[in-house]
C-alpha cells in the first residue's frame, strides 16, 4: 500500500489552487479554500484509481484530515 | 444471477422529444437550486453539463407522444401494427392510472395494445428493453414501443441544475433469425436512500411539514424534492457500471472492447470519464449528449443515439453496449447490434405543445 506522504502528494495533485508544498498530512480538507463537493468527487476517483476502493460520503464527511481519508482507506484494505 | 438472452429481436428506430426551451447554467434561472459551494463555471467544468432543455408545461408523455408520432412516420409503422407500450419514468400523468395507457388512447392505438409503466430512473432504458425484448422474443407480439424519460416535475421545486427534460421512444419489433439481446441486470435497495423524495408516497405521506426545508447534501430541500447524496451516488456509479459491462462480457464471453459504442448512461462527466477509463474504452467511442443535455433520466442512453449517432449509426451493422446506473439504486447493461437502423431528427417541442419545425 502507498505511504501516507505518497497519498498526501495525490491529493494535493487534486487541487488546482493550492501550492502543494503547503498540504501535509495534518491539513483540514474543509479549511482549503477550494475543498467542495465537487472537489470530493474527484478525491474519490482517485483513491478508487490508486487503491481500488470506494470511498463513501460519510467516509469524507467524517474525516478532518488528510490523514484520517487516509486512515478510512487503510482500515477498508485490511 | 440476472443474465438474459433475448433472440430474434430487433432494435428497428429511435426518436427524442426535448422541450425547445434552453437553459443555460452559466447564467442559471431564479428556480435553479445553484449551490454556493462552487461556481456555476467549476459546475459546468465538473459536470459537463453547460446546457439542458427544460419545460414548465409538457409532461414525458407529451414529448414521449410527439416523438413517437415522428418514428412511426420515418419508420412507416401504422399504428394499429402496435403490440405494447411500455412507459418508464418517474414523473407520470397521474400517480394513478398509468400513463402507457394514455399513450395507448393518444396515439389512436387499438385497445388490444398491452401497457405498463416502469417506475425506474437511470437505469430505465436499459430495464425497459429488457422487459420488451422478453415480451417478443416469442414472436406473439411482433412490435412495441419504449417511451422513457423525465420531464416537467410533478410538483412545483426548484430545478436542479444536472438534469434536463426529454421523451424518448425506442421501436422494437420481433424478427425471427436475430441475435437479438444480452442483459445483465443488478440492484442495491441498501441504497434507496441515496436518491429520494422522502414524501408524498406512502410510507411518509404528504403533510405540511413536506413542504418546509431543510438542509441535506445538496442543498436546501423540501422533503418533496428529489434529493441525492452526491458522493454515495458517485462512488456507487464508477464501481458499479464497469462492473456490469465486465460481467456481461465475462458471461456471454465477448470482447467488450471490438464494440462500437459505450453507451453511458449521462450522469455527469466526470463519472462517464472515469467509467469509460476503467473499461479503457477511447472517448470517440463513447458518445455523450450532457454537455447540451444534462443528466435526462432513463431518457438519456437514446437521447445521445439520437443527437450524437444520427448519420454515424444507420444500414451497416453496429455493436452496442449500454449502461443505465442510478436511483434505486438500480443498474442494467444490455449488448445488441443495429442493422437497418432508423435514427428520427429530433423532435422540439414548444411550451403550448407544438412541434418546432426548423
Amino acid at each position: 500500500m502507498k505511504t501516507l506522504d505518497e497519498f498526501v502528494a495525490l491529493f494535493a495533485e487534486q487541487l488546482d489552487d493550492t501550492d502543494p508544498s503547503t498540504v501535509t498530512a495534518q491539513t483540514k480538507i474543509r479549511d482549503l479554500e477550494e475543498w467542495s463537493s465537487l472537489l470530493a468527487l474527484s478525491l474519490i476517483s482517485m483513491v478508487d484509481e490508486e487503491f481500488g476502493i470506494a470511498l463513501k460520503g460519510d467516509d469524507v464527511k467524517n474525516s478532518e484530515t488528510i490523514e484520517d481519508v487516509y486512515n478510512v482507506i487503510k482500515a477498508k484494505l485490511q | 444471477m440476472a443474465f438474459f438472452e433475448f433472440k430474434n429481436v430487433r432494435l428497428a428506430g429511435i426518436a427524442a422529444g426535448v422541450p425547445s426551451f434552453i437553459a443555460n447554467n452559466l447564467h442559471p434561472l431564479p428556480e435553479d437550486a445553484v449551490s454556493s459551494d462552487y461556481s456555476p463555471e467549476d459546475f459546468v467544468k465538473t459536470t459537463g453539463v453547460l446546457e439542458r432543455r427544460i419545460t414548465y408545461t409538457q409532461t414525458t408523455s407529451d414529448l414521449c407522444y410527439h416523438a413517437t408520432q415522428k418514428l412511426l412516420s420515418d419508420l412507416n409503422w401504422k399504428k394499429e401494427e402496435v403490440d405494447a407500450i411500455i412507459f418508464v419514468s418517474q414523473s407520470r400523468d397521474y400517480n394513478a392510472p398509468s400513463t402507457a395507457g394514455i399513450l395507448q388512447n393518444r396515439l389512436g392505438m387499438s385497445t388490444d395494445t398491452y401497457c405498463i409503466d416502469l417506475t425506474l430512473g437511470c437505469s430505465g432504458w436499459v430495464y425497459g428493453l429488457n422487459t420488451v425484448a422478453s415480451l417478443l422474443s416469442s414472436g406473439c407480439m411482433k412490435k412495441a414501443l419504449l417511451m422513457a424519460g423525465d420531464s416537467k416535475a410533478v410538483r412545483p421545486m426548484q430545478l436542479s441544475p444536472l438534469f434536463g427534460h426529454a421523451g424518448t421512444v425506442t421501436a422494437v419489433e420481433y424478427k425471427e433469425g436475430e441475435k437479438g439481446f444480452c442483459f445483465h441486470c443488478g440492484t442495491d435497495g441498501s441504497g434507496y436512500d441515496a436518491i429520494i423524495i422522502p414524501d408524498g408516497g406512502s410510507r411518509n405521506l404528504t403533510s405540511p411539514n413536506s413542504f418546509v426545508f431543510e438542509d441535506c447534501e445538496d442543498g436546501h430541500k423540501s422533503r418533496m424534492e428529489s434529493r441525492m447524496k452526491g458522493m454515495d451516488v458517485f462512488s456507487f456509479g464508477i464501481t458499479t457500471a464497469p462492473k456490469s459491462v465486465k460481467k456481461l462480457a465475462e458471461h456471454f464471453e465477448f470482447d467488450y472492447l471490438s464494440y462500437d459504442y459505450l453507451m453511458l448512461h449521462q450522469a455527469n462527466m466526470a463519472m462517464n470519464n472515469m467509467i469509460a477509463k476503467k473499461l479503457k474504452f477511447t472517448p470517440e467511442k463513447v458518445p455523450s449528449c450532457m454537455h447540451h443535455f444534462g443528466n435526462t433520466s432513463s431518457a438519456s442512453i437514446p437521447l445521445t443515439i439520437a443527437t450524437e449517432l444520427k448519420g454515424k449509426v444507420g444500414a451497416e451493422p453496429k455493436h452496442f453496449i449500454c449502461c443505465g446506473f442510478g436511483v434505486g439504486l438500480s443498474w442494467a447493461t444490455v449488448a445488441f447490434t443495429t442493422e437497418n437502423f432508423i435514427i428520427s431528427d429530433l423532435v422540439e417541442v414548444d411550451e403550448n405543445g407544438n412541434v418546432v419545425h426548423s
